[in-house]
């Protein structure tokens, strides 16, 4: 459907100038920066860099650093998607179906959203605490000497469990709204064909929500990559020596750390292409979502 | 159907006992004293210090330069909240009106150059924006710290759609009634985004406030720490004392998570509608 639209030569320009100036100035200029400084050692901000072509690219993807960092991330990102999402399923498909209290429940369910990842970090860090932590002890109950900061899977264990605990609220919030937009008449027309709670659910209601399970995956994804930073970064104390991280964390570390800023801006050029793997998947899922309705 | 009534509320329970729990614990032992807490671990039950360590971690004056407080973080993060949600609404609100609504040759350039903000979140580019940020001399200022957070697209993206919802009748009749463009935009468009404009402001003002990594780059001046950043100091110092004071640290990430959630709690119908409408 084409809008009825406005014509004016100079007006548009106007109400676009602040949007263009922020993103001209604030990221396409960092962006290009970055990919320009992928192809150079050192300091190409004050002129003195060389240019060493792909050289950057090939140090990053065959340092056994990255392969490990890379490998974690893998890991994390993988058990955290799943884990919040399948919690979050969970969790909706129950909110969904009481009658008392949904409301109280729904509430409390949602309150962790609003915590900062360094903060849920900081608690993560306490309760998994080698001196104060009752995480601890619960472990040492089944003979596990839990050390986070010393063990590398200790702190990665910790690290799953604080991201997945702080995404499981936002996991929630999207399924309970998924399900509560099925039709009332198919969840009847379903009770009544079909007795089996188990098999509504995997027959009926799963399909319903495929799409928002999809969509939702891309989304949990790129926070698990990405918006769980501020979290690995209280987890790993500035002292990331031994301690697992994710490849954004890396990126951060070798640059302002490390001063490789070559390095860092190749490793950041390798996100931004899974970036735009992600978001091309993500746009012929909606694509596809569209078709649906 | 009495068993699944016993099973939903067993798993909302569990739910809510994961979800609470460590918050509880949280709570509870920022009420106790860091020594015995040191001794004894994280607790469960009323310490009875609230009072003297919420007031010492909002008063007290803190960090190396001996002057940043509490109060101060939380007013830098409130400025950081409120001035993200606002600056995103009427940069974006403006753009997505003109893409929308005008004609002209541009339209398509524009849009995929705000597309692509979509593909590199800050966390990919951050040494060059800090980099860009410096050369501008908007290190320690209001405008470096937020301006460039508004960069993504996310909103303009989030109007472009509310707008496209809106009928096309009401542009032909305000274009009949002889509205032009600033009439239509004031006088119909914006009473009709009220709600809109409000939950993209909840779900904005969380998002904000919870800023992290471009804080901690961009602020090295104490007065200008969010109470997010300060989470970071706050750890620092913990790790260099001998009984680290676990309850004032554990305070602080407390306060820090109070006006986010009372938001969301307060506004939540809004908030939801804001959070599911955002993503599509």
């Amino acid at each position: 459907m084409n809008k009825a639209q406005f014509g004016s030569p100079w007006m548009p320009y106007l109400l676009l100038a602040p949007q263009m100036l922020i993103i001209a100035i604030f990221f396409l200029w960092p962006a290009a920066e970055a990919v320009r400084s992928s192809f150079y050692l050192e300091d190409p901000f004050f002129g003195t860099g060389t240019f060493v072509g792909l050289d950057n690219y090939r140090d990053a993807l065959s340092a056994s650093d990255y392969r490990r960092t890379a490998i974690f991330t893998g890991i994390f990102v993988f058990l955290v998607s799943l884990l919040s999402l399948s919690i979050g399923l969970m969790l909706a498909v129950s909110a969904d179906r009481v009658l008392r209290g949904k409301s109280t429940y729904k509430t409390l369910l949602m309150w962790v959203y609003a915590i900062a990842p360094p903060v849920a970090g900081l608690i993560g860090v306490m309760l998994f605490d080698q001196h104060i932590g009752p995480l601890v002890d619960f472990a040492a109950i089944f003979g596990w000497d839990y050390r986070i900061g010393v063990n590398y899977w200790d702190t990665g264990i910790t690290m799953i469990i604080v991201a997945t605990w702080k995404q499981i609220p936002y996991n929630f919030i999207f399924f309970l709204s998924g399900l509560q937009s099925i039709p009332k008449s198919v969840k009847e027309a379903a009770s009544i064909d079909c007795s089996s709670q188990n098999r509504r659910f995997w027959t009926i209601t799963f399909p319903l929500l495929a799409p928002t399970s999809f969509f939702l995956l891309i989304l949990n994804i790129a926070y698990a990559m990405f918006e769980t930073f501020g979290m690995i970064d209280l987890i790993v104390k500035d002292q990331p020596g031994n301690s697992p991280v994710t490849l954004v964390y890396k990126v951060y570390r070798d640059g302002f750390r490390g001063n490789d800023l070559g390095g860092s801006s190749a490793q950041s050029v390798i996100l931004m292409l899974l970036v735009l793997v992600l978001t091309i998947v993500q746009f012929r899922l909606i694509e596809k979502r569209v078709h649906y309705n | 159907m009495l068993r699944t009534k016993i099973y939903d509320h067993f798993v909302l329970l569990l739910g809510v006992f994961i979800m609470m729990g460590p918050l509880v614990v949280a709570f509870m032992t920022s009420t106790f004293d860091h020594v015995l807490i040191h001794k004894e671990g994280m607790q469960v039950g009323w310490g009875g210090k609230f009072i003297e360590t919420y007031s010492t971690v909002l008063s007290q004056q803190g960090g190396f330069t001996g002057e940043v407080t509490g109060w101060l973080m939380t007013q830098n993060s409130l400025i950081l909240g409120i001035g993200f949600a606002l600056g995103k609404i009427v940069v974006s609100m403006l753009a997505a009106y003109a893409i929308v609504y005008f004609r002209f040759r541009a339209a398509t350039f524009c849009f995929w150059i705000i597309f692509l903000t979509l593909l590199l979140p800050l966390e990919v580019r951050i040494l060059p924006s800090y980099e860009v940020v410096q050369q501008l001399g908007l290190l320690n200022s209001y405008t470096g710290l937020i301006v460039p957070l508004i960069a993504s697209a996310t909103g303009t993206f989030f109007f472009r759609q509310f707008f496209k919802s809106i009928p096309n009748e009401l542009v032909e009749a305000a274009r009949v009634d002889g509205a032009g463009p600033m009439q239509f935009f004031f006088d119909i468009l914006l009473p009709l985004s009220k709600t809109m404009m409000a939950a993209i402001f909840i779900i904005m003002f969380v998002v904000g406030w919870n800023q992290y990594l471009w804080p901690t780059l961009m602020t090295t001046d104490e007065s200008y720490f969010t109470l997010v950043r300060g989470i970071k100091q706050i750890m620092q110092i913990m790790i260099g004392a001998d009984i680290p004071k676990y309850n004032e640290a554990l305070a602080m990430a407390m306060l820090s998570m109070l006006p986010p959630a009372l938001v969301i709690i307060i506004f939540q119908r809004m908030f939801i509608k804001g959070l599911v409408e955002n993503e599509k």
